[in-house]
């Protein structure tokens, strides 16, 4: 029986991880796409500045999260992302 | 004070009975089943637009069906339709759009998917809405190709010639500027500063539009202004000049003038805007975080707006509305519940959201779409509540074709279609039950069908959202349209009671007049050439500008021909362009017809005219061609009917035939006029 302590409100990073990568595979159009904290827009084809704002726009209707410019331009890679996204749900 | 006692708890009610009596005027009783029956739901609110809620949920394998699209072996293009034509959310529709263009790089054909070009100039991250363009346009049968401008680039690629933009050929260019790329800065209180910001803004669109004109020969889309919805002086804003506010007023009245004074189109973004409300369309955070113009919960809509107003320009909007009745029309089931029984009064709540269904049909009527109805009804109990009803607002001679029996309605609507000499895909069927909604659908993916909630409350505002009839212009002969259609339904039906062909054409007492083009049927000759599909020779699309310069040429004969019959006026229901092309030769470069006069030896009047001013011109052949298309099957062998012969055909169905101008054709059951005597007699 799941346990509602105060603890399960927020998300746990795997959650997110699985989430998040149900995101990137949708917006990439990319069915085999797997996340790790150190992926950066290098490790992934078509990453590209149109691609990133797709998908900041995914991830935040994904999460029911807002994200303001200066959060998303400070991002060093996906674990960073990751941590912001877990701040804020 | 008193307590609630039961006695006094009712003289409580009583009082406020004039209250409760004011906000349900239709009475307390009626209320509470009312309530449980519908529950208010949001879908006639923004979500409504915002969701394209008009549109069949997406199937469940939306995206693999995306996938398989470029795998699909035949008939990609009607499957890509389908999947666009549900109601698809930004990332579905981008989704869709990727993989349509995958299948354009495959190399494959999209047909029947007609091919447009758009190019997109503005301010702002525009990249974003092109797939979903892509693949809306598909929902209103055009194979798109977008072609960007640069980032904030709008001037460059309109002014100059070798703009990427304009060497593509675009077929229209949206201008799609906002208030900030319109640098529309406020000066409140200072009408002369106001003026002036108002001018320089109107100014640069104009700049844009008329480059835009000279180097690529591109019909522009113009848009208003979403004001912002940050005020600064409260109410005021609207009433002082110069505010951000009536800068944006006053800027959306001049384009719609320039609109009105030119051959360029109108996106009322701001009309978009409004529906859905400013607050959620101006997204500060997005155009922050990416500059999005405006939030993009809402470009399915936009792409829908423009995808409208470019199946407007090639005459792809609906003409036809067909009503279900029971539960449609009228509440209840005029077989069951009879005359008395149905509900249709003012002042009962269901009754009213009918009526709104009559009302708008009626304007829609007005405006020439043309009203027919299906239902499974025995036809004189179906027609009982349009004759004797009080409160019916449609008649029975509002109805161009009325089909009530027991017959399915696919079967009825192609009777309709077949009537009313038009194109299935011409059709839009309302219904309020699913099952028949989704036989339609399947049996005839051409008609459009919208979905409708279980509340007659928003029959009418789903209808209208749909955007069916979109126009980009409104003519005297858009307004007599409904009536023609009918008459001609009439003709028909004359027609199935003479037996005799020659003696019927003549009962019809015809007269046929011809003139060159001018500038007064500029607009309706522009239009046929455009949107004239089946009866089209040569299917050759030419721009208003291009017909204004034919007007003035020597060499080139053009004619429009209007058909008068006891019914009433056709309207203009041919247009002819010959071009000399060897000496002595004319070659018919364009021959058209409405559809709706076939059968009636129009086709013989024209050539006859073509063959008489050829003569005067000192032309001795008249070369006529067929081009092919997914529509112009009828008239393959249109020119081998008329006596000409055939001197070439080309592997893809295309072929070249030559006719003798001495030759002399028969006598015609009808009168001929003509509009400006070129002909001197000899």
């Amino acid at each position: 029986m799941r346990q509602s302590t105060g603890k399960d409100m927020m998300m746990d990073q795997a959650q997110i991880y699985t989430q998040l990568t149900s995101v990137f595979r949708d917006v990439f159009d990319e069915d085999d796409l797997a996340l790790k904290p150190q992926t950066t827009a290098d490790d992934v084809d078509g990453w590209d500045s149109l691609t990133h704002i797709r998908l900041v726009l995914a991830v935040s209707k994904a999460f029911g999260v807002k994200f303001s410019a200066s959060e998303i331009g400070s991002l060093k890679n996906v674990g960073e992302f990751v941590d912001l996204i877990q701040k804020k749900t | 004070m008193a307590k609630n006692t039961p006695s006094n708890c009712r003289i409580i009610f009583e009082q406020h009975a004039y209250i409760i009596g004011w906000i349900f005027p239709h009475g307390c009783g009626s209320f509470a089943p009312f309530a449980a029956k519908h529950e208010l739901r949001s879908t006639v609110s923004a979500e409504l637009y915002r969701e394209l809620s008009w549109l069949p949920r997406p199937p469940d394998d939306f995206a693999t069906s995306c996938k398989q699209l470029t795998k699909t072996e035949s008939e990609v293009g009607k499957q890509i339709r389908f999947l666009a034509t549900h109601a698809l959310d930004e990332r579905q529709l981008s989704r869709l759009g990727r993989a349509i263009a995958i299948v354009r790089e495959q190399g494959r054909s999209l047909k029947p998917l007609v091919p447009f070009k758009l190019g997109l100039v503005g301010n702002g991250t525009l990249d974003l809405m092109v797939p979903v363009l892509v693949a809306t346009a598909a929902r209103h049968g055009f194979a798109l190709e977008c072609v960007t401008g640069a980032y904030d680039q709008f001037l460059q690629d309109s002014l100059q010639p070798d703009s990427s933009l304009n060497t593509s050929r675009p077929d229209a260019v949206l201008i799609a500027l906002d208030h900030r790329g319109l640098a529309l800065q406020p000066s409140p209180g200072n009408e002369e500063i106001a003026a002036q910001t108002v001018d320089s803004a109107i100014g640069l669109v104009n700049t844009i539009r008329a480059g835009f004109a000279r180097n690529s020969n591109a019909v522009c889309i113009l848009q208003t202004l979403a004001a912002p919805p940050e005020g600064l002086f409260g109410s005021f804003d609207r009433a002082l000049k110069g505010t951000a506010r009536n800068l944006v007023d006053r800027f959306n009245q001049e384009v719609c003038q320039a609109v009105l004074q030119s051959t360029d189109l109108l996106l009322d973004v701001a009309g978009i805007a409004e529906t859905v409300g400013l607050a959620d369309w101006h997204s500060p955070a997005q155009w922050n975080l990416a500059k999005l113009p405006f939030s993009d919960d809402f470009v399915p809509l936009y792409a829908e707006h423009v995808c409208r107003i470019i199946g407007a320009l090639r005459g792809k909007s609906r003409r036809c509305l067909v009503l279900d009745l029971d539960n449609t029309v009228w509440g209840g089931v005029i077989g069951d519940d009879g005359l008395e029984g149905i509900q249709l009064a003012q002042g009962d709540a269901t009754g009213e959201a009918f009526l709104s269904v009559q009302q708008l049909a009626l304007a829609l009527r007005a405006r020439g779409v043309v009203l027919a109805v299906s239902s499974k009804n025995t036809d004189s109990i179906a027609r009982r509540p349009f004759k004797e009803h009080p409160d019916m607002l449609l008649r029975e001679d509002h109805i161009a074709v009325f089909q009530a029996n027991w017959d399915d309605k696919a079967t009825n609507i192609r009777a309709i279609a077949k009537e009313l000499s038009l194109g299935l895909d011409s059709f839009v069927f309302l219904d309020d039950n699913p099952v028949e909604r989704g036989l339609i659908r399947r049996e005839i993916p051409e008609v459009a069908v919208p979905e409708l909630d279980s509340d007659p409350a928003g029959y009418a505002r789903t209808l209208a959202a749909a955007g069916y009839f979109e126009a980009i212009g409104f003519s005297d002969e858009d307004r007599a349209r409904a009536d023609m259609y009918q008459a001609n339904a009439r003709r028909l039906s004359l027609q199935g009671q003479t037996s005799d062909l020659p003696s019927y054409l003549r009962s019809l007492e015809m007269r046929i007049v011809f003139g060159a083009f001018d500038p007064t049927t500029r607009s309706r000759v522009t239009q046929l050439i455009n949107k004239s599909n089946q009866f089209n020779l040569t299917t050759r699309r030419y721009t208003e500008a291009q017909i204004e310069q034919l007007e003035g040429s020597d060499d080139v004969m053009t004619l429009h021909v209007r058909l008068f019959d006891k019914f009433g006026d056709n309207g203009i229901i041919c247009v002819i362009i010959c071009r000399p092309s060897r000496p002595g030769t004319w070659t018919i470069d364009t021959w058209l017809m409405s559809c709706r006069v076939l059968g009636r030896c129009v086709e013989q009047a024209v050539l006859s005219e073509i063959l008489n001013r050829a003569r005067a011109a000192g032309i001795s052949t008249l070369e006529g061609r067929y081009i092919p298309t997914e529509r112009n099957e009828m008239v393959r062998e249109h020119y081998g009917k008329l006596g000409f012969t055939r001197v070439e055909e080309g592997p893809d169905g295309s072929s070249r035939w030559e006719l003798s101008t001495d030759t002399e054709l028969g006598d015609l059951p009808m009168t001929v006029e003509r509009e400006q005597p070129q002909l001197q007699p000899a």
